[in-house]
């Protein structure tokens, strides 16, 4: 006998929370707990008083523990309201990183290029290294740092994706 | 106003709260708590002898009366021996409240005497759980503990009190109760209740398929159910947990369905083109192979927690509600819209059909009392008493949920969802708590009932008439039956050795032994233990090998039902030996 491997699907969800002590061990521990994936994870407080969270999760699976992902989380007393963005529509999602890269002559020069396609900005420039700034979906950060590879990629740092939906209108 | 302990203000909450009994065990992270308790006489503490049973107590009190169970225990080892009983009043939709002690708070996080992190090892076996840090914050967080443990789908809330909080002082701060944050949605969508009576008009071969819902949702959704089924006809079936929402001795029921479920039940489920699901929650007990599961019915699910819909089975229409107000709503609707009583003759003609396979029928001997024939005795003993029956986890708990009449809501406390051997005694503790004048039972395993043995001593300490029923054959039978399933009968440690003298342990602890070893001794016995004004333990010795039928094997069809033992093949693939 093997075990079987269902087909997933990826996708972005909000969850609006009470910023209150354990939260975040109690949504990622429902994810453990309920064998649901985490691709990546957000959190930060929203409101001027502090008293709310924005999480964003990209999670993936079929579209029927989708379904009871966004049913479980909605359920927990902390939880306001969960919106899956993918399944809403149009969004933007957006995610940020540090990347750091060491090396002089070719290299060095090829990477301050390369950063100005991606516009990358420079933090932080030593004789023999940069810390490049990037923005952009999880397609373009992979991309830049696959890339920075090439010429002398040290570490990266990587927030996570946030997310918002199109228009004028609240998701 | 003046200042008060936090120990003074969680007593004085509870109180506020209505709270009549507290099921607990002191340590040493809770003594300002228990000094508040000696000092009060509003709230009688019972004390257990194992975390545990104060969990299964409050379960069997709640299940018995409706009201929320409260139990309290220390820091440590008492806070995690209720862990199991707190996943068990999660599992069964149990409204609990279980307070915890805490080391102070500067020794959190510094490996402490009896510290344990309660909220983190209880956050997902609890509907919600707090740590309270400030005395100020106390009867908020009990207030809302109790409103989240009662209101939509129920359960336990845990609130973990560091030792410090209960001593120091605040000024008590009563909450507003309308400024509650969690508020599940109770009432149906108007359309959906339309279109479920619609379905139900029109359906030819309907089933109604209740659960415990119907239990937790109080009196009022059991009388509902029975209008409701008497208005349309249909036939009812019924979840392990459902039992008693409608009278066993209707016409319309048709027994538990599933895994020891009838053989009409699980026939009506497969062949119905209409099920209603109402408080129940399509387990995978209840269902078997899900491919093969009700192939040709529409299905409408009623509940109250979004998160049941469509967890398990696929369903055409989805009804957010508590069962016993989408109940009314359906009924108004029915009758406003004045339809008749649906003829289904041809399907109560199938249905007869099956059930004249006669599948819980048994072969009475006279050399040796056979296990349902004891389920059925009892029966006939205490019907008109309108007993609470409370289980262990196994063979007996099928046989008494087979074999055993019900016939109103709140006399069948079991442990469904988590399957906890040893719930039995604590839960009738409880539950004769709460019901100082029912004739309450723990019908028993020999194995499970040691599970909790040392609650013997809490039922004498409180004069507590309980009376306790052992089936025993001398196995974990439940274990050895699956054994003889699936692994060619090689008993892998199911033998219950070295058991003790049940009579003579129950006279150690004061109860009244009685031992049954003859059938001719059977009648006898049942009423030696229902005359004696005290607590009584049954040592009734049942045949030891006989097996638990109707029985469908995991991963297979309603159809598939074993209904005797000799179709047992003795060997299954790996697939079905990866099942639970």
């Amino acid at each position: 006998m093997h075990i079987k491997q269902e087909a997933s699907e990826r996708h972005t969800l909000t969850v609006i929370v009470d910023n209150e002590p354990g939260i975040l061990a109690r949504i990622a521990g429902l994810f453990t707990a309920r064998g649901y994936n985490i691709e990546s994870l957000t959190v930060s407080e929203i409101t001027d008083d502090r008293s709310v969270s924005r999480i964003t999760i990209v999670t993936s699976a079929s579209a029927h523990v989708m379904e009871q992902i966004i049913a479980q989380l909605d359920r927990l007393v902390p939880v306001h309201k969960v919106t899956d963005l993918t399944a809403l529509g149009p969004h933007v999602e957006r995610e940020l990183a540090l990347v750091k890269v060491a090396g002089t002559g070719d290299h060095r020069i090829e990477a301050l290029r390369l950063a100005e396609v991606y516009r990358a900005h420079v933090l932080d420039a030593t004789i023999n290294s940069f810390v490049f700034e990037v923005t952009g979906g999880r397609d373009k950060i992979d991309k830049f740092v696959e890339l920075m590879r090439e010429v002398g990629l040290v570490e990266v740092a990587r927030t996570g994706v946030v997310a918002i939906s199109r228009g004028r209108e609240a998701a | 106003m003046t200042e008060k302990s936090g120990a003074d203000i969680l007593i004085e909450t509870l109180c506020d709260l209505g709270v009549e009994v507290v099921f607990g065990y002191p340590g040493g992270a809770v003594l300002p708590i228990y000094d508040a308790l000696f000092k009060q006489d509003r709230i009688k503490h019972i004390l257990v002898r194992h975390e545990q049973a104060a969990t299964h107590a409050a379960e069997g009190y709640a299940r018995s009366t409706g009201k929320p169970g409260v139990v309290l225990v220390t820091s440590g080892p008492g806070a995690t021996n209720a862990v199991t009983g707190i996943t068990d009043a999660l599992m069964d939709s149990i409204p609990m409240v279980v307070i915890t002690g805490q080391v102070p708070t500067a020794l959190i996080g510094t490996d402490a005497f009896q510290e344990a992190d309660t909220v983190g090892i209880t956050r997902h076996c609890s509907k919600h759980n707090y740590l309270v840090k400030d005395p100020a914050t106390l009867a908020a967080a009990v207030h809302e503990a109790f409103h989240i443990a009662t209101a939509g789908r129920p359960g336990p809330v845990v609130i973990d009190i560091p030792k410090d909080v209960q001593v120091a002082t605040a000024k008590p701060h009563k909450p507003g109760q309308n400024a509650q944050r969690y508020q599940p949605q109770t009432k149906a969508d108007p359309a959906g209740i339309e279109a479920v009576v619609d379905m139900l008009a029109a359906a030819e071969r309907p089933i109604l398929y209740t659960g415990g819902g119907i239990i937790n949702s109080g009196p009022e959704a059991t009388r509902l159910l029975r209008e409701l089924a008497a208005l349309t006809g249909a036939p009812v079936t019924s979840t392990l947990m459902g039992l008693g929402a409608l009278p066993a001795s209707s016409g319309q029921w048709l027994g538990m369905l599933g895994m020891h479920g009838t053989y009409e039940a699980n026939m009506a489920m497969n062949r119905a083109d209409l099920i209603i699901a109402l408080g129940s929650r399509f387990d995978d007990r209840v269902t078997g192979r899900l491919d093969a599961f009700s192939p040709n019915s529409r299905k409408v699910h009623i509940d109250i927690d979004r998160s049941s819909i469509n967890k398990n089975v696929r369903v055409d229409l989805p009804i957010i509600a508590d069962v016993g107000s989408a109940l009314a709503d359906m009924l108004a609707v029915w009758k406003s819209r004045k339809h008749p009583t649906p003829d289904l003759a041809e399907w109560w003609r199938r249905i007869d059909g099956w059930r004249a396979r006669r599948c819980l029928d048994f072969a009475d001997r006279q050399d040796v009392i056979m296990p349902q024939q004891a389920i059925r005795s009892l029966y006939e003993a205490t019907k008109d008493r309108a007993p609470i029956i409370t289980t262990e986890v196994g063979q007996h708990q099928m046989w008494a949920a087979q074999h055993f009449g019900f016939e109103a809501p709140n006399k069948w406390l079991t442990s469904g969802g988590l399957g906890t051997m040893g719930y039995g005694l604590p839960a009738a503790i409880g539950a004769q708590l709460g019901n100082p004048d029912a004739l309450v039972i723990d019908i028993a395993g020999e194995a499970s009932i040691q599970m909790n043995i040392q609650e013997l001593a809490t039922a004498t300490q409180y004069r507590l008439p309980v009376k306790i029923f052992i089936l025993n054959n001398e196995y974990m039978g439940m274990v050895r039956q699956w054994q003889e399933l699936t692994y060619q009968s090689r008993y892998s440690e199911s033998y219950s050795d070295a058991l003790p003298d049940f009579v003579k342990l129950g006279e150690a602890y004061g109860w009244k032994g009685i031992l049954i070893e003859e059938r001719g001794q059977l009648d006898s016995g049942i009423n030696d233990m229902l005359t004696h004004d005290g607590p009584v333990i049954v040592d009734c010795r049942v045949a030891k090998l006989a097996n638990c039928f109707p029985m469908i094997p995991s991963g297979a069809a309603h159809t598939e039902m074993i209904l005797e033992g000799n179709e047992v093949s003795g060997e299954m693939d790996d697939e079905a030996k990866a099942l639970v």
